[in-house]
């Protein structure tokens, strides 16, 4: 019987050894914080203690919990309008995520496509698209940003698409490299003798040999497009109050600073930080993980 | 040679065109600019006498040629708010934006290189590792946060510094900081991977094997020639820096370029919101065209490719 339970013990414990293997420099706290901001944002509405948009005048700029004249009830302080710090931030995370995330999709679909498109067909089409691509990445990107942010007008979804048009350069110049490459090998060649049309070449055979060059990109890009946003938002063409987004958050805490009500800028901007150092984290360990060839990027 | 400067050219010309047609576009079809000049409730006899003054009821691109004719004279248009053109307000902020850039730029490459040198010296150790932590910090932390930060230690906490405006050397100190912060983490990468390419080169083995003194074969050999991809870096990034400000500039209320962009925003002043971009755009690709062309005199392998 010990024979027979050591046989049935040995291949999971063999299995989480490789795991763990794969997995020796995985970046775990970056994940986690990453995660544990989505689960935040996700689940909003049911964490935050008070109403992220309305606050009561009468207590206003309470310092956090732990000073004297601060109270448990606002855990983190409150702002001008007397509204809870810690709920905005809450609120906050759903903003960033949403921002970000969304705005990474776009510019990486857009990007991605545009560089399969140019890489894949060539020629005048390839020529066009380069050459756009050049032009974009000439421009000063949050200039430009902030400038199509000021003439549209401030909304979240301005944002998104803002962020995507200024970015989707980036992934496109990387991809179409990529392509350039795999368009010689044989299984490619294979389809082309087999009779595949060329839209189903990109999209059958094509796209899921560059999608994890694309999902590096991606998370690169996230602390990018977060600190875009934050900006954007701190300058008064990004999300419009009295939405809570971090970079409003500290735009409206600059007057605050003046008088030592610190906490109005420390918690958004550690926040901030956090989250596209963790981005960054693992966006730096994907890259060698998934995609030898971009570590010189 | 020729050839190739003929085509660099020509796509940069073809950057200004499609950077003017995409400010042009954005400006005229994403709303009527008059209705940015008049008071709220203005009658349809006002907004048409505005739309004639400023040609807004002739074809797009009749508009357009005219648009692109002064840009040509340099003229960037008139300033709904100061009521003066643009381009001398710019040119008035200008030495500002250009003051701040270059102590910021001194301050990175201050902190950049040495730090990238001993990153690369150590690699593998300690300072490495060190160094790595600083350029993560560098490049995930966002400039306007760091300058509050700053202004939170250093002037209200401290009282050392001045929190705003300019003047004197002490004005200077924390927006240098701020903005040199995020460019000293890109320098000090660039150092360490090129001091460590220059390291694994055949003539530092030689200069090794001759019997030089490490340090001697740092600060003479290796040195020297991973500097030159820093600076020209560095040359490009001085131009960027001038038109990234904007935040930092809002931040300590400098009054530079950036600051005028910001006012430009909040006084939905277009003109000078368009003169910013398109002033930056076209100082971009100039650096851009520059170091091409550079480039390609110093190293001819750069004119035979595409």
């Amino acid at each position: 019987m010990s024979t027979q339970a050591e046989i049935i013990a040995l291949p999971p414990r063999l299995r989480w050894r490789r795991v763990s293997l794969r997995l020796g420099d995985f970046p775990l706290i970056p994940t986690l914080i990453l995660l544990s901001v989505a689960l935040v944002a996700i689940f909003a509405n049911v964490l935050a203690p008070h109403n992220p948009e309305v606050g009561s005048l009468a207590a206003r700029f309470r310092p956090p919990f732990w000073q004297t004249g601060g109270s448990t009830q606002y855990f983190l302080g409150t702002d001008q309008l007397g509204r809870d710090v810690l709920s905005r931030l809450i609120f906050g995370a759903r903003v960033s995520m949403i921002v970000g995330f969304t705005a990474v999709i776009f510019a990486g679909v857009v990007g991605t496509g545009l560089g399969i498109i140019s890489g894949y067909l060539g020629g005048w089409v390839d020529q066009v698209i380069m050459r756009l691509t050049d032009t974009w990445l000439a421009l000063p990107a949050l200039t430009f940003a902030i400038f199509l942010a000021a003439i549209v007008g401030p909304s979240m979804w301005n944002i998104v698409i803002i962020l995507g048009i200024t970015y989707w350069t980036r992934y496109a110049r990387v991809i179409r490299g990529e392509v350039l490459s795999l368009k010689e090998r044989e299984f490619v060649r294979l389809a082309i003798v087999a009779g595949c049309s060329k839209w189903t070449i990109m999209r059958r055979h094509i796209l899921p040999n560059v999608i994890n060059s694309a999902i590096v990109l991606g998370t690169l890009m996230l602390g990018v497009v977060i600190i875009t946003e934050a900006t954007l938002s701190f300058l008064g063409v990004g999300v419009p109050p009295p939405q809570p987004a971090w970079g409003l958050m500290l735009s409206d805490g600059k007057q605050g600073l003046m008088v030592g009500r610190w906490w109005l800028t420390i918690f958004p901007g550690c926040c901030i930080m956090l989250m596209v150092l963790s981005a960054n984290l693992l966006g730096d360990w994907l890259r060698v993980k998934l995609d030898p060839q971009l570590r010189q990027l | 040679m020729k050839q190739y400067i003929g085509r660099r050219v020509g796509y940069s010309l073809l950057s200004l065109f499609l950077l003017s047609l995409t400010i042009f576009f954005f400006v005229r079809v994403t709303g009527d600019p008059a209705a940015l000049l008049v008071e709220p409730g203005a009658s349809e006899a006002d907004i048409a006498a505005i739309h004639h003054q400023f040609g807004l009821d002739r074809p797009l691109w009749v508009q357009y040629a005219i648009f692109m004719a002064s840009l040509f004279h340099g003229d960037l248009g008139q300033s709904f708010y100061y009521r003066m053109p643009v381009m001398e307000i710019y040119l008035s902020r200008l030495p500002n934006s250009l003051i701040l850039a270059v102590v910021a730029m001194g301050l990175s490459l201050l902190i950049g290189i040495p730090s990238g040198i001993l990153a690369a010296v150590r690699v593998g150790r300690f300072w490495d590792s060190a160094g790595k932590v600083f350029a993560l910090l560098g490049l995930s932390l966002p400039s306007f946060w760091v300058g509050l930060v700053l202004i939170l230690v250093f002037s209200v906490y401290l009282g050392w510094l001045p929190s705003s405006g300019a003047g004197t050397p002490l004005h200077l100190i924390m927006p240098a900081f701020a903005l040199g912060w995020y460019f000293a983490a890109a320098h000090m990468r660039l150092t360490r991977s090129s001091m460590l390419e220059v390291l694994g080169s055949e003539y530092v083995k030689l200069a090794r094997i001759k019997g030089l003194p490490e340090s001697l074969v740092i600060a003479k050999h290796a040195f020297k020639n991973a500097l030159i991809p820093v600076l020209t870096l560095a040359g490009i990034n001085l131009v960027i820096m001038v038109n990234v400000a904007v935040v930092v500039e809002t931040v300590f209320a400098w009054p530079g370029i950036g600051r005028l962009l910001y006012e430009g925003i909040t006084f939905r002043d277009f003109p000078v919101v368009q003169g910013v971009v398109i002033m930056g755009g076209a100082m971009i690709v100039t650096v851009n065209l520059l170091v091409d062309i550079l480039y390609a005199v110093i190293d001819p392998r750069i004119r035979l490719e595409r």
